[in-house]
């Protein structure tokens, strides 16, 4: 198979290999162990990284370094025992990587409350972040608890996409206030606020991979052939369409371009993956560089971001223009000076990023403290949360369960990319948190959530059958495999 | 703290972060390498594994690699692979290597269906003289149907047409 695709090829040495396999197939390892150990190097990491900034910073350990150090164990411990019982078969690496990631941004956030004064607006934030990877933990017990079977979101396919919709149009009807910074992607009830477009990724995942399961024989097959690319019939074109139009209105309307590029990417990638068609992202790329374009030289909030992006450093100009931002340009000074292995936690300069060092910058700061080498290890732990997303969606038996798989990682990479592309200057910034390093509750939350249902699907992928390999006794057939057995499209073919 | 403490932490905190990245691909890497069987043969027997397997164990498998990969770059626009597109096995695939492809509920078959409206030796295709694809119904009960009609003689296949055995649909895809 020359891409990366939906459908299972099988070579014969893979036949040969799983004949081998299939003698120990009774005895198959759930790597629970495994798991357990890496979730204790997982906590010692960011533990070691408290000691590091409280000895850099104070000269001594942190006082609260036992209680948070076992904090942060236990909370660990306890989802670690939620899989063990509910999810006996998961992949081994996808909690102790998450639990890295936040717990390094809980000490990266703990940090830079310690410098106090030096950074504007310096509200004490560690604690507050606590409470929320709690709170992410306990949604995360709770999904891989409640959540027996993924199969069991394809029913609401239309239902989330409603739900969706008005998570996403949500924030464009609050007042918006000066804090936002141009962006409308909160909704606030008093002191509470919930930026919806994180839990929105996720559900609107489940509802394209059930709608695209259904359809996605009638976008790869009903096409004709035209120089090269697959045309679409005009009403398969329908879809694509509607999601173009959705983010493009929310750019217009809460000004937001890393949402918009999120959810229009987001679809692009799922239907590539179900309908193996390469005209699909010729067509998406087209159509969201044209929507950009329009979008950016009508917008002036988009158009600041450009103009940041296009050139950092007119903003510390003697005369800077009008429409620039200096954001981007104490990043980049801040990575600069960070070099090849960084000032060492807690002796960076990370206060001299002005605005939001612990949010959208945070990996500003971890470029500072911890180099080029600290922030390519951290992008490993990312590519290989995606990686083992990635490798879930290809043991899974069920298309909705792979391309729900397939979606959620490449929600949470293209995330990534994003944040990621945006600090480094790469690409225009945009105001989304880097998930689970940055501060920001509703993110945490549903970045936990995100990582469970992915740990639900490779349970299922990864779980031997309860029958014995030798027969396959032909009745007990569709129950053991049912792969989409209430796929809604089935009894189209029963002509006969 | 003294400077030099502070580097040896410095840099000791990057070792460690390092050395969790290097464990956690020790871990995929023992993951590839020792369940993958065990995944394999729990997950796709009834699907696609099955095919593999007894494409192996049938005679004409001996050169498929090169002799195989020679036939398909010189006959560009042949199909090289069969699809399901629709029924409990949707999104299986066989690679196609010139070799015969039987379809029925017998799990010898290459393709075995999961499908009640098959009959145990259903259907084959195979290449003929010409080395035009074809298929032919095996004398099943509830019929083969390319496209709307349904088989009586051998016919040619074309690509991208579907072929229905009970609630499967299968095609041939270049």
């Amino acid at each position: 198979m020359s891409t990366f695709d939906v459908s299972s090829g099988r070579t014969p040495t893979t036949g040969r290999r799983r004949a081998v396999g299939r003698s120990s197939a009774g005895d198959a390892p759930n790597r629970r162990n495994t798991e357990l150990l890496m979730l204790g190097f997982a906590v010692l990491v960011p533990i070691l990284a408290y000691a590091n900034v409280g000895l850099a910073m104070d000269g001594s350990l942190p006082a609260g370094m036992l209680s948070y150090g076992l904090g942060l164990g236990a909370l660990a411990l306890v989802a670690h025992l939620a899989v063990r019982r509910f999810a006996p078969y998961a992949d081994p690496l996808l909690l102790p990587l998450a639990t890295l990631l936040n717990g390094l941004g809980l000490v990266m956030i703990w940090r830079l409350d310690k410098a106090g004064k030096l950074l504007i607006k310096n509200f004490p934030a560690a604690a507050n972040q606590l409470m929320w990877s709690g709170i992410g933990l306990a949604v995360f017990i709770g999904v891989v608890w409640l959540l027996k079977d993924h199969r069991i979101l394809q029913r609401y396919t239309y239902i989330s996409m409603v739900v969706a919709l008005v998570l996403l149009a949500a924030p464009a009807f609050f007042p918006s206030r000066k804090e936002d910074f141009g962006a409308k992607i909160w909704i606030r009830i008093g002191s509470f606020s919930v930026q919806p477009g994180e839990f929105a990724k996720i559900i609107l995942t489940v509802f394209f991979a059930g709608f695209l399961m259904v359809k996605k024989d009638a976008l790869a097959l009903a096409s004709r052939k035209f120089m090269g690319l697959y045309l679409p019939r005009g009403r398969d074109l329908g879809p694509i369409v509607v999601v173009w139009l959705l983010s493009i209105l929310i750019l217009v309307f809460e000004t937001d371009l890393g949402s918009s590029f999120l959810f229009f990417g987001l679809f692009v990638v799922m239907l590539y993956v179900a309908t193996e068609r390469t005209s699909w992202i010729v067509f998406g790329l087209v159509m969201s560089l044209g929507g950009a374009a329009v979008v950016a030289s009508t917008e002036s909030h988009v158009k600041t971001r450009i103009n940041a992006w296009l050139d950092p450093m007119a903003a510390f100009a003697p005369k800077p223009p009008p429409q620039s931002s200096e954001q981007i340009g104490q990043t980049l000074m801040s990575l600069g000076s960070g070099g090849t292995v960084g000032t060492g936690l807690g002796q960076g300069r990370s206060w001299l990023i002005q605005f939001a060092a612990k949010s959208d910058f945070i990996l500003g700061s971890f470029g500072e403290e911890l180099g080029l080498t600290g922030l390519m290890a951290l992008f490993m732990v990312y590519g290989l949360v995606v990686q083992r997303g990635l490798r879930t969606a290809l043991a899974a038996r069920d298309p909705f369960g792979k391309l729900l798989a397939v979606g959620l990682s490449s929600a949470f990479a293209l995330q990534v990319f994003v944040v990621a592309g945006g600090v480094t200057g790469l690409i225009p910034l945009t105001g989304m948190t880097m998930p689970f390093l940055a501060q920001g509750g509703s993110s945490v939350v549903a970045n936990w959530a995100l990582i469970a249902i992915l740990l639900k699907i490779s349970d299922t992928a990864r779980r031997p059958a309860v029958e014995p390999a030798a027969a396959i006794p032909e009745p007990a057939g569709p129950e053991r495999y049912g792969p989409g057995s209430g796929a809604p499209d089935q009894s189209r073919g029963a002509s006969s | 703290m003294s400077d030099l403490t502070l580097t040896v932490m410095r840099l000791g905190f990057l070792a460690v972060l390092w050395l969790f990245v290097i464990v956690a691909v020790q871990v995929i890497r023992s993951d590839l390498f020792t369940t993958k069987g065990a995944t394999r043969s729990s997950g796709q027997r009834g699907a696609s594994a099955a095919p593999a397997a007894s494409g192996a164990g049938r005679a004409p498998q001996g050169q498929p690699g090169a002799t195989a990969q020679q036939q398909s770059r010189q006959r560009r626009g042949q199909p090289t692979h069969l699809v399901v597109t629709q029924g409990s096995l949707a999104g299986t695939t066989v690679a196609l290597h010139g070799q015969t492809v039987t379809l029925g509920r017998a799990h010898d078959s290459t393709i075995v269906l999961d499908d009640d409206y098959a009959s145990s030796r259903h259907a084959r295709i195979y290449p003929d003289q010409a080395g035009q694809w074809t298929v032919e119904d095996l004398g099943s009960t509830n019929g083969t149907y390319l496209d709307r009609q349904r088989l009586t003689t051998p016919t040619p296949l074309q690509i991208g047409v579907p072929i229905r055995i009970g609630r499967t649909v299968i095609e041939l895809r270049k």
